[in-house]
């Protein structure tokens, strides 16, 4: 068997793999916190509560309407972001303005209530959701063996890392969302309905969430603190990333996975704090985070 | 003159915070005329064109555009009735480049220039169109700050001192640029503090001191009414 640096070369790829899968899911949720904190300036700690109420819509319509994986990763978005966007419009909304600490304080809040009932109502152990069967057994690369589901989750989030950069990049849209973030006023002023947009925002990186965790569904199981677990690393993402960067959430987000499979291989016992490290260097070396710009 | 004004302003009180900045200003604005509003630092001048906008939104009176009311609209509103708005800083967005920057403020009617116009009458513009909005010259800035509200059809365009800060072969293009805007029968409302600038594109002047109107007269008594001018505004 080869080795790579006197570790089993299958050992490796494995943990590559893994850190890119987790990788996956820090990259999209860190990307809708960062989309979020760019325009609205909240810090919005329900974000691990909406990726957990995705897994549960998917579980939830498909147990009881029969409704499957496909249609789940599209309904599933839509429905935690309409919720998202009632939050907004009736609460988050009438916090701007004032201490950002305030909308943490209600989107921590949230999460805290949305996490109880949902351990109320289904438990805290984890409820089982099969990969559809199109995406089940595993596929031989060669070098390893890989689960079909799990490249399909790298592929899935790329597209949509991607897809929600070239919507903030290359549109109108995404060039209202960049000016508001700047000047929120001023876009208003040219006639944008910056409160929509705001709403949208929100609405769109709840979506985002929802998405990830209809996709975490297959592999984490269905659990009310799905969220709470991912949250805090996401948090880190974002700010080794820098706030409010974009292309700093979906970069560092991979990047952070994979160095974390990577010290799962050649230092075990630190593979679950080398991401806090990293974020406490991060911070006393360029406090803005690695694509963040100095304000 | 005798027309309903197009922009109408009476008895204007603004506020902000506690502090009570305009006191009953009064302002009229025919269709195609170019007003300017002088007065030292700290007039009112400014805080006219952001309580016209709805920028500052502590106010009282009235403000009519063509005859609507534009106290009650909500700020994204007030441009959709007509108004374009050339802010004091120039409000160049750093993340968006030239070309985006000129094409972000939605169009509110028909009439606007086109995109081609503009680059006509604003070439270095173009030649820089992939560039970040914030890497131009002031006085690029200050042109695309004015180009992209020609865009929107606006029918009347509010100038906070567009010459602020630049070098006077600039000012010359801006002056330029603004009597080439009144002979396409734009009404522009100008804050300036140049004179001689002002009296280039300038129908009538207001004068303002401590947040009211103190005087107004046509733009050909500016030469006779100097001394008078020079003591309200120090200069």
């Amino acid at each position: 068997m080869s080795t790579i640096f006197g570790v089993p070369a299958p050992a490796l790829y494995g943990q590559i793999l893994i850190g890119l899968i987790n990788g996956s899911f820090y990259a999209m949720l860190s990307l809708g916190l960062a989309v979020i904190f760019g325009l609205l300036r909240v810090i919005n700690f329900a974000h691990g509560a909406q990726y957990m109420l995705g897994a549960f819509a998917a579980y939830l319509i498909l147990n009881y309407a029969g409704i499957g994986y496909w249609p789940a990763l599209i309904l599933a978005p839509l429905i935690v972001g309409a919720i998202a966007v009632v939050i907004e419009r009736f609460m988050l909304s009438r916090l701007y303005g004032i201490d950002p600490l305030y909308g943490l304080l209600l989107t921590f809040g949230l999460a805290l209530i949305l996490e109880g009932a949902f351990r109320y109502w289904f438990g805290a152990a984890g409820q089982p959701y099969a990969a559809p069967s199109q995406l089940t057994g595993a596929v031989n690369l060669g070098f390893m063996f890989m689960p079909i589901y799990r490249g399909w989750v790298v592929i899935a989030s790329l597209v949509v890392c991607l897809g929600t950069w070239l919507l903030i990049e290359k549109t109108q849209l995404g060039a209202y969302l960049r000016a508001a973030t700047e000047n929120a006023t001023l876009v208003q002023a040219f006639g944008v309905n910056v409160p929509l947009l705001l709403t949208l925002t929100y609405g769109l990186g709840a979506a985002l969430a929802a998405f990830a965790g209809v996709l975490a569904a297959p592999i984490y199981q269905v659990s009310p603190l799905m969220g709470s677990n991912l949250i805090i690393i996401v948090f880190a993402v974002v700010v080794v990333g820098g706030m409010g960067s974009i292309l700093g959430a979906i970069v560092t987000g991979y990047m952070l996975g994979v160095l974390e499979g990577l010290t799962k291989v050649f230092y075990p016992e630190a593979s679950s704090i080398v991401i806090f490290v990293i974020m406490a260097i991060v911070l006393l070396v360029r406090p803005a985070g690695l694509f963040g710009q100095e304000e | 003159m005798s027309s309903a004004p197009l922009l109408e302003v009476r008895g204007l009180n603004a506020w902000y915070g506690e502090s009570h900045v305009l006191h009953g200003v009064d302002l009229d604005i025919h269709e195609g005329e170019t007003v300017t509003l002088l007065g030292r630092n700290g007039a009112g001048k400014t805080t006219t064109l952001r309580s016209i906008m709805g920028i500052l939104r502590r106010r009282e009176g009235v403000i009519r555009l063509r005859g609507e009311d534009l106290l009650r609209l909500p700020l994204h509103k007030v441009a959709q009735a007509g108004i374009g708005y050339v802010p004091e800083e120039r409000g160049i967005f750093a993340s968006l480049n030239v070309s985006e920057n000129l094409m972000l403020p939605p169009t509110v009617s028909e009439g606007g220039m086109s995109v081609e116009e503009i680059y006509t009458l604003f070439p270095n513009l173009y030649e820089r169109r992939s560039s970040q909005g914030t890497k131009l010259s002031g006085g690029e800035q200050q042109m695309l700050a004015i180009a992209r509200v020609l865009r929107t059809g606006a029918k009347i365009i509010l100038l906070d001192e567009p010459t602020e800060g630049l070098a006077p072969v600039i000012v010359q293009r801006i002056g330029d640029v603004l009597v080439a805007l009144k002979k396409r029968g734009m009404t522009i409302l100008l804050v300036e503090q140049n004179f001689r600038f002002a009296k280039k594109v300038a129908d009538r002047f207001y004068l303002m001191e401590d947040g009211r109107m103190v005087n107004s007269f046509p733009g050909h008594e500016l030469d006779a009414r100097m001394d008078e001018l020079h003591e309200v505004l120090g200069v």
